[in-house]
């Protein structure tokens, strides 16, 4: 009986984790005409960011999570690595001239968004 | 700083600078209101966060006028290039504070924890260490040892992973919390109803993780002590010449045509050109070229570098962000912040590391629950084998493998002159097949000196006649051989004459009239062109090329023009070229040379040099495509290979080294450009790789720096893969059906948190690398 309960509870913490992780909706695009505000907290937010080709965008980025891993960002595809202060602005120029999606991620690459180039 | 113009009905700008000593937001409205009340001043906005002013005004407003009014105000404003550099600095500044807060509180943890894991160790095991007092062994007192380890300490893993699940993402604090609070939440169950504790485990993972953080943490400092070192390089002031006096000001407020005096053991504070004096330079910092420089009026001279003997004047050309120090410091950190190919695998596989782990976690609970061969312990197996899963993995070393191998390479590289521009540079260059060496100013010294002045024969026209029209003709060239000719006829206090319709023709030579007659001058092609006879001087003209001399030729242009002389011109072989190629054609590279010289002349200085293949006749513009027609080559002779069943994985790769601007296409052409010599900012953009001196074995050095950075990459991800493909299926209990081995969980802490440290100190490692 035990073992019955262990099992299905064991099943059901697996789709649990499963659809946690892995069934999360898309994140929601933004797109920038000059400049974006994108807070990190637990993540990016936006965490998709729309840039036209040729244009010169300003993100300006605060830190609200005091988590040591997002205390770095780091975009390498424009050879950015910026350290973020807890709670203050640093603003990040980008000025995109190729098409593409362009991963940015935390000091150690487990936070993640993404920069869409069109 | 930014300025822009707009052009509205009242000529206005816009300019906006870094702010520095505010405190709050009400700060920065106190310092818009003093702006705006400024004459001339249309409107002001400061920002708070960004510490910037941005202000529009009118053009009879002065720098001078906005700084006043900030420090009326009660603050400071960067009015000069140097901001963008003070700004960031500021922010490096608050990093490194942050940092040593972070390293000072985790040691604070670490030293806590640990004094409270031994002595709740000692009371859980009472059966090995006998002389701890029995009060140790007491359940409360067990908890309330291990609680403040729990939530104080290991308050950092429980932030963490809220913040990851928020955003429904997690890490391995996730990992660690989760089986942690496993440990130490059914500790407390049983405390209450009775059972197994496990108090021992959850603070003994949190103080072993703890200390490795705190291991890391100072081992990762030193990642980056390329770019520390090579700021703390910079003067911090000058001594201006103002009217009839010497000042000492702060470097950030010298002005571009600034006269600067430095004195026998000054740094030199930032880039210019001396007007005044002589000395001898020690540029090693910035180059790596170990021998001082002897420099003299018109030399330019690097910020940051030592004047060793005498005293001189000169006027700053470069500040603040351009100059060259500036330049290799935001390059190095691009570099560094630059991802190499090599890590897209460890990218994509930490994505989904830690839900895949935590489902293995579970999967072992269920697993050891169901058949654990003694079902009296099927619960303690199956819990403990589960936390252990969950604390052994280690997604940090996956994450931290490349990253810190490319800050120390690129680093290292640095402080040897050695400029990379990015990790994909970097991992390239061990790869490179052919090599492609520019020859003027690359292989050669790029001062041709005058050898032979040969007058013909038959009009014996005096060798000093010869120079100085040669001279003459030459004045309003613009070819780099023009200026040897022209300094030769210095030396001989010869006078140059007045030249009209001067034309130069591309490839061949010039064409002058000098008191009422035609001349020309250059090569033998120029000479066919105009039909002049310069065959009965054939064989001198050989044995001259073969000795690997340009040869030009002077002749009248009339009806029936003749030959009047020969003027033979020569550079000299770099003292490194023969190593360095020798060098590398150990490496098994194919190693070419191209000039626009003729292919007598090319040989000749191929066969000083050691190379064999040589790409003679070859325009400025050509050398572009001469590196692709190369490379076409080299496809087709791997694809025969191919067809030989010999397997290439990869292109090979083509390398191209020069120094001018004429050389940018073909730098960026290759697929690593390696610009030598203190390159010109063109050559520095187009190419991967910047020598800052003009040592030939430096990119040999490029070359081993790259292979030996690739291989701490390698044997980081080796290991990092491998420690976590070996160890979770160790700790799930793979190995305990055949010879009942189990991990404990305090020794899964252990692991990996040296897995980390390891990964960290295997790149630390080319700190010391040889080059």
């Amino acid at each position: 009986m035990d073992k019955l309960v262990v099992t299905i509870g064991g099943l059901s913490v697996l789709s649990f984790i499963y659809w946690f992780f892995f069934g999360k909706s898309k994140d929601e695009i933004v797109e920038v005409k000059d400049n974006i505000d994108v807070i990190v907290d637990g993540g990016y937010k936006p965490a998709a960011i729309k840039i036209k080709k040729g244009k010169t965008a300003t993100l300006r980025i605060k830190r609200l999570d005091t988590n040591s891993c997002l205390e770095e960002i780091i975009i390498p595809d424009f050879k950015v690595k910026e350290y973020l202060p807890l709670n203050k602005e640093v603003e990040i120029k980008i000025s995109p001239n190729k098409n593409g999606e362009f991963n940015f991620h935390c000091g150690m690459n487990m936070y993640h968004g993404k920069i869409i180039v069109e | 700083m930014e300025r822009s113009l707009s052009n509205n009905n009242q000529a206005s700008q816009k300019l906006s600078f870094p702010i520095i000593g505010m405190h709050c937001a009400s700060c920065a409205r106190l310092i818009e209101r003093q702006l705006v009340r400024t004459p001339g001043v249309l409107s002001a906005a400061v920002n708070y966060g960004s510490e910037t002013a941005s202000v529009e005004y009118t053009s009879d407003v002065k720098e001078e006028d906005l700084a006043k009014a900030v420090e009326g105000a009660g603050y400071r404003a960067i009015l000069d290039q140097r901001t963008k550099d003070r700004g960031q600095r500021t922010s490096d500044e608050i990093k490194e504070e942050a940092k040593k807060k972070e390293i000072k509180e985790l040691k604070l943890k670490v030293i806590v924890s640990s004094i409270l894991s031994v002595l709740i160790f000692a009371g859980s095991f009472p059966e090995w260490i006998t002389f701890v007092p029995k009060i140790l062994s007491n359940n409360i007192v067990l908890f309330i040892l291990a609680t403040p380890v729990q939530f104080w300490a290991g308050w950092q893993f429980y932030l963490a992973t809220r913040s990851g699940l928020k955003n429904r993402t997690a890490s391995m604090d996730t990992l660690i919390a989760i089986g942690t609070s496993a440990a130490y939440g059914y500790s407390v169950w049983s405390m209450i109803f009775g059972g197994d504790k496990y108090f021992d485990t959850a603070v003994i993972i949190i103080t072993l993780i703890l200390l490795g953080r705190y291991l890391e943490a100072r081992a990762k400092l030193h990642t980056s002590d390329a770019i520390r070192k090579l700021l703390a390089l910079q003067a911090k002031t000058a001594r201006v010449i103002r009217g009839s006096t010497e000042v000492d000001i702060p470097i950030e407020e010298v002005k571009v045509g600034d006269i600067i005096r430095v004195r026998p053991g000054e740094k030199i504070p930032v880039d210019g050109v001396i007007t005044e004096g002589v000395s001898s330079i020690d540029e090693s910092m910035v180059t790596g070229e170990s021998i001082p420089v002897d420099k003299t009026v018109g030399n330019s001279v690097i910020g940051a570098t030592i004047n060793k003997s005498g005293t001189f004047l000169f006027k700053a050309t470069k500040i603040g962000s351009d100059t060259m120090l500036a330049r290799v410091v935001k390059m190095v950190a691009e570099a560094q912040s630059s991802k190499a190919p090599i890590q897209r695998l460890a990218d994509v596989v930490s994505s989904y590391f830690v839900p895949i782990v935590l489902i293995l976690a579970v999967l072992t609970f269920v697993i050891w629950f169901d058949f654990s061969p003694i079902s009296s312990e099927a619960f303690k197996h199956a819990f403990t084998n589960m936390v252990a899963v969950l604390i052994i993995a280690c997604p940090c070393a996956l994450g931290l493998a490349t990253p810190t191998a490319i800050m120390v390479g690129t680093g290292k590289g640095a402080e040897h002159g050695i400029l990379i521009k990015d990790a994909e540079s970097l991992e390239i260059a061990n790869k490179i097949k052919t090599i492609v060496f520019d020859k003027t100013g690359t292989l050669t010294e790029g001062k041709p000196t005058v050898t032979d002045v040969i007058s013909s024969q038959k009009l014996n026209v005096k060798s000093q006649k010869l120079l100085q029209l040669a001279a003459s003709l030459e004045q309003g060239s613009e070819h780099s051989l023009a200026e040897t000719i022209i300094k030769k006829t210095h030396s001989l206090k010869l006078k140059t004459q007045k030249v009209t319709n001067f034309k130069a023709i591309h490839g061949m030579g010039i064409e002058g009239e000098i008191e009422g007659k035609k001349y020309i001058f250059g090569n033998r092609a120029l000479m066919d062109k105009e039909k002049i006879n310069y065959k009965n001087q054939e064989s001198r003209i050989m044995n001259l090329e073969e000795e690997g001399k340009t040869v030009m030729l002077l002749a009248l242009r009339q009806a029936q023009g003749k030959l009047l002389g020969i003027i033979a011109v020569a550079d000299t072989l770099k003292a490194s070229a023969k190593d360095a190629v020798a060098m590398l054609q150990k490496r098994k590279i194919d190693v070419w040379m191209v000039t626009g010289d003729n292919e007598r002349t090319a040989k000749a200085i191929a066969r000083e040099a050691g190379i064999n293949n040589v790409l003679a006749g070859v325009l400025p513009n050509e050398k572009a495509s001469k590196v692709n027609e190369l490379r076409i080559k080299n496809n087709v002779l791997s694809n025969w290979d191919n067809s030989k069943f010999i397997k290439h994985n990869t292109e090979p790769v083509i390398a191209f080294v020069g120094d001018g601007i004429n050389d940018a296409p073909a730098l960026a052409a290759a697929d690593v450009g390696i610009a030598m010599g203190s390159g010109t900012d063109i050559a520095m953009e187009s190419a991967g790789i910047t020598l800052l001196n003009r040592d030939l074995n430096s990119v040999v050095s490029a070359i081993e720096l790259s292979k030996k950075t690739l291989n701490v990459i390698k044997q980081n991800l080796f290991w990092a893969f491998g420690y976590n493909i070996v160890l979770i299926p160790v700790a799930m209990g793979v190995l305990y059906p055949f010879f009942g081995w189990l991990l404990n969980p305090a020794i899964a802490a252990f692991a990996m948190a040296a897995s980390s440290i390891s990964v960290v100190g295997n790149s630390l490692r080319l700190k010391s690398v040889r080059l």
